[in-house]
């Protein structure tokens, strides 16, 4: 048994709705009691989904195990058949229908249903959530693929893609498609199917008429591409276009692949990161420790930027999902780290309390780490929060979408500018420590949780930023008040060197030569 | 009469005649592990850990809507395939969880082993392990000790609500016993927000009642005694079970309304206070200043409601009394009120000032519902947070109806607040211009 307070993945069925509410024309068969409905809501809350997920539960419940759950079954998929008209039904089980083995795979192909049957058969106590996408997707496009099908002579044609991956409930899936489109497009390369996200079982059908593959989301699309891979010969872009350096990588590997050239697509006046970051108001980000954790793909994308575009330090990284340790911890490697690879968000917070780091970039869940410790934070990855959801246009993937990192990610903290100015008037009375973090108010607990919970937590355990100044013995009266003459973002940092200094060197008292030998020390 | 009183009189013997829908089917609610977000509030020093899969702490996590808190008092106990193989003994994994969970929050005086779909599947015997485990966190020279029971808040036992219903039927049996020659107490049974139970306490105290308890209690120790002499007073209408505990315990229910809007409210105080035998002229003096209030609040709302057609779709239990509330308070009309699971005893006064024409449907077939919704086309529906979006994009204005169990909405100075919720989703689509 494992105790989990918050989890990072849903449960694998949760990865296949996703996969499932993606598509038109699939419907989700799902033995299951009541309850776990409440899966529909991260679709139509959090995504706003407009129509709900594709998805019928059986609704078994205790008086119906000793009888017949495996009719109750049948019927269930009779009714969905006839009311939805799917063009193909998955067919699976909860954690709880998993026990009582009902076979849903074999219930439904004995029934002779009008249309294909794809049985999912996701081990719950064994697998989470994103396996869960990638196995369904992968399931889909085996039953489905024509394995007939292969792409026209290329002559005469333009170069033709599948963009693998997209999903519902994805972090940016919706933008970054539009952004990878709007690559394509420059390069002369037609789209010939998006999957999951839009396709329909007919689309899935044609998959190999496509020259080659894209696979956006790793995650999600990767097991369906290596299978592609095998079958059809289709190749696969694997590069993930997060950032300016990796977006450049992908269009030189697109337009070889596809024998076009890269340069229509590489020189885009839309990229303005590159100099955003070159320019002198940049200089004050340079190595700003930096905790990079999410799902491995957008954790080592992440990373990549923030070192190699934004010259931050990357004093800590990691990933939840287990299933891409060994890309983790190969990424980890250049920045001379051993990784985290964990689901327990408790283990996060720790890690990043031990990293001090000057920026936090993870999920919703080190959102709230990054709080509680009074550090600034900007959300990379899933676990997906409504806020993940903006109404407005924003990729992470492509040259918008490093345009969107830069302001997403420098905004948090203090523009160089302003700390410059901050730095002249530390005594200020504006910058006394009631006048606050105005910085971070954008960041900071206003954030709307959905109001269900406004209602019943009002206050949010702010506790641990006072703590965060709560100073060790020995401080002097005269070390104190220095302490507190130095700007508040840089603070905390100056205390915990100091008192790590002084525990190091055996010093009982902390004096103001303390302080300042201190900062001597850990000066880099 | 007042009106109180004939909601009270007009209480018709439980309609054998009551026609009900009854259905079955795919049911768009939640399990009862979802109680966990409001009970973990209220009773203070209390931790619930749910023995389950990963899909439970997901729901918790989804329900609550939150990842704000660093360390809530719930947490899930997932079960692992080591489990279920048979390679780790359950028992001796719950026992090292917990001890690892009580060393690090030693400020917690009551935990509940909340059973799940999967532990009830598995036939994990949680009241067996409370059992043990409650011997050895007993209280101690050392250490104040820790209540534990268990309880089942599973998808395939409870709906929603009724996972309070069985966390405080457990708790009944650790009611101490009252005095043989106890004199009547009162015990107010049902959860509710801090304010609104401290302004019926106020209520009760200026009525005459002089001896009143609460379940479930904020603390551990403060649980009421129980006995032949006491009567005790529903504020929710999802404790059937908990009710019957009472009962074998000697308590006797004071048949009521429900103590929402000027009038329920009115009806309960006064059903309270006639079972002790409180003089009617008191009682009319205690409660007229509340029930004024309320009725002017509902006042303001009047306006938007009147007439408007509404559908309640089966969620908490709560659907009968506030489909009472809004058609006999606020001239709501009610089409179809569904409800999970339809308790006529508790309910009688509720179902009996409905309009007969209302629709009462129990249980649910979420398609063959939404099939009604669509062909009624109410003015407002109330449904679960799945369907609100779904529905609102094919043109039907709704209510989510968790916030009816989230916020404070019983009795007469929430009355207003309660008609508040109904009215915002009107006003809205009447000024959005979008």
């Amino acid at each position: 048994m494992q105790l989990a307070v918050w989890t990072y993945e849903g449960p694998p069925h949760v990865g296949a709705m996703r996969v499932a509410t993606a598509m038109r024309g699939v419907h989700y068969l799902l033995h299951a009691p009541q309850g776990d409905t409440y899966a529909d809501l991260l679709f139509t809350m959090i995504e706003r989904r407009s129509a709900r997920p594709p998805v019928t539960y059986t609704t078994f419940q205790a008086r119906d195990l000793g009888k017949d759950t495996a009719s109750l079954f049948q019927d269930a998929a009779r009714d969905a058949v006839e009311r939805f008209k799917p063009e193909a039904l998955l067919v699976g089980a909860s954690c709880t229908a998993e026990l009582i083995q009902d076979d849903p795979a074999g219930l439904a192909e004995n029934m002779g249903l009008p249309c294909p049957v794809i049985p999912l058969e996701l081990p719950s106590y064994q697998r989470k959530e994103n396996w869960g996408a990638s196995e369904t997707f992968y399931q889909i496009v085996r039953h489905l693929a024509d394995t007939s099908v292969r792409p026209e002579p290329r002559e005469g044609r333009r170069p033709r893609v599948n963009l693998l991956g997209p999903a519902a409930l994805g972090f940016r899936h919706r933008d970054d498609l539009r952004e990878i489109r709007r690559i394509l497009d420059l390069l002369g390369i037609d789209v010939h199917l998006v999957a999951p996200l839009g396709a329909s079982p007919s689309d899935i059908k044609t998959i190999g008429a496509a020259d080659f593959n894209i696979v956006l989301y790793p995650e999600i699309g990767d097991a369906a591409a290596r299978w592609l891979d095998k079958t059809f010969a289709q190749p696969a872009i694997r590069t993930v276009p997060i950032g300016v350096g990796a977006t450049r990588a992908f269009i030189s590997e697109v337009a070889a692949l596809a024998g076009v050239d890269p340069a229509l697509a590489l020189d885009d006046p839309s990229s303005h990161m590159p100099w955003w970051s070159r320019s002198v108001d940049s200089t004050y980000l340079t190595g700003k420790r930096v905790f990079v954790f999410g799902d491995a793909t957008h954790a080592i994308a992440a990373a990549r930027v923030a070192s190699e575009e934004l010259g931050f330090t990357v004093c800590g990284i990691g990933c939840y999902n287990r299933e891409f340790a060994r890309e983790m911890r190969l990424a980890a490697k250049e920045y001379g780290l051993e990784p985290l690879i964990t689901d327990d968000h408790l283990t996060v917070e720790e890690a990043i309390a031990v990293a001090a780091p000057e920026l936090v970039l993870g999920t919703q869940m080190e959102r709230h780490i990054a709080k509680r410790l009074g550090l600034p934070c900007a959300v990379i990855s899933a676990p997906v929060h409504v806020q993940d959801f903006p109404a407005r246009f924003s990729p992470q993937m492509g040259f918008e979408g490093a345009n969107v990192l830069f302001d997403t990610w420098v905004h948090p903290l203090v523009m160089g500018l302003e700390e410059h100015l901050l730095t002249m008037f530390r005594d200020d009375f504006e910058f006394s420590d009631t006048a606050g973090a105005s910085h971070l108010h954008g960041h900071g607990p206003a954030q709307r949780e959905p109001a269900v919970l406004a209602a019943l937590e009002p206050a949010a355990a702010n506790s641990d930023t006072e703590i965060a100044l709560a100073l060790a013995a020995g401080w002097t009266d005269e070390a104190e008040r220095e302490l507190r003459k130095i700007p508040f973002f840089v603070r905390g940092k100056a205390k915990r060197n100091t008192e790590k200094y002084a525990d190091e060197m055996g010093l009982a008292a902390i004096t103001l030569d303390t302080l300042y030998e201190a900062k001597a020390h850990y000066a880099r | 009469m007042s009106p109180a009183h004939a909601l009270v009189a007009a209480a018709r013997p439980p309609a054998a005649t009551l026609e009900v829908l009854r259905e079955r089917g795919q049911r768009e609610v939640f399990c009862g592990l979802t109680g966990i977000v409001w009970l973990h509030r209220k009773m203070q020093d209390a931790f619930f850990l749910v023995v389950g899969s990963r899909t439970c702490a997901h729901l918790l996590q989804s329900a609550a809507g939150v990842m704000i808190f660093a360390e809530p008092r719930f947490a899930t106990a997932i079960i692992e395939e080591r489990d279920l193989a048979g390679l780790a003994d359950c028992h001796a994994e719950l026992d090292r969880v917990v001890d690892r969970l009580l060393a690090r929050r030693p400020e917690i005086r009551q935990l509940f082993l909340v059973g799940s779909c999967p532990s009830e599947v598995i036939k994990l015997d949680l009241g067996n392990a409370a059992q043990r485990l409650g011997a050895k966190h007993v209280r101690s020279e050392t250490s104040e000790g820790v209540r534990i029971l268990a309880y089942s808040g599973s998808g395939i036992e409870t709906t929603f609500t009724e996972g309070e219903d069985a966390c405080l039927t457990a708790l009944v049996p650790e009611m101490p016993a009252e005095a043989a020659d106890a004199k009547l107490t009162l015990v107010l049974v049902g959860a509710l927000p801090d304010i609104v139970e401290d302004q019926f306490l106020r209520l009760f105290a200026e009525l005459g009642i002089e001896r009143v308890g609460v379940l479930p209690s904020r603390r551990a120790g403060a649980l009421p005694a129980v006995g032949p002499n006491t009567r005790y007073l529903l504020a929710q209408p999802f404790l059937g079970e908990t009710g019957r505990a009472l009962e074998d315990r000697g308590a006797v229910r004071i048949d009521a309304p429900f103590p929402f809007g000027a009038e329920g409210t009115a009806g309960w105080l006064t059903a309270a206070a006639a079972a002790f035998g409180i003089d009617e002229m008191h009682v009319n003096r205690v409660i007229a200043p509340g029930r004024e209030r309320a009725k002017r609040a509902l006042e303001r709302y009047k306006p938007a409601l009147e007439g408007k057609r509404i559908t309640f779709l089966p969620d908490s239990q709560l659907e009968i009394p506030l489909a009472r509330f809004l058609s006999a308070e606020l001239g709501m009309i009610p089409v179809e009120v569904g409800t999970p699971y339809l308790h006529r005893a508790h309910l009688a006064h509720d179902l009996a000032a409905l309009p007969p024409e209302t629709r009462i449907s129990e249980g649910q077939d979420v398609e063959r519902q939404l099939d009604r919704v669509r062909a009624d086309r109410p003015d407002l529906t109330v449904c679960g947070l799945g369907l609100a979006n779904p529905l609102e994009a094919e043109g039907l204005t709704t209510k989510w109806s968790i916030e009816l169990v989230f916020s404070p909405v019983h009795g007469f100075d929430q009355a207003g607040d309660l008609a508040e919720l109904f009215a915002r989703p009107l006003r809205r689509r009447d000024v959005l211009r979008i």
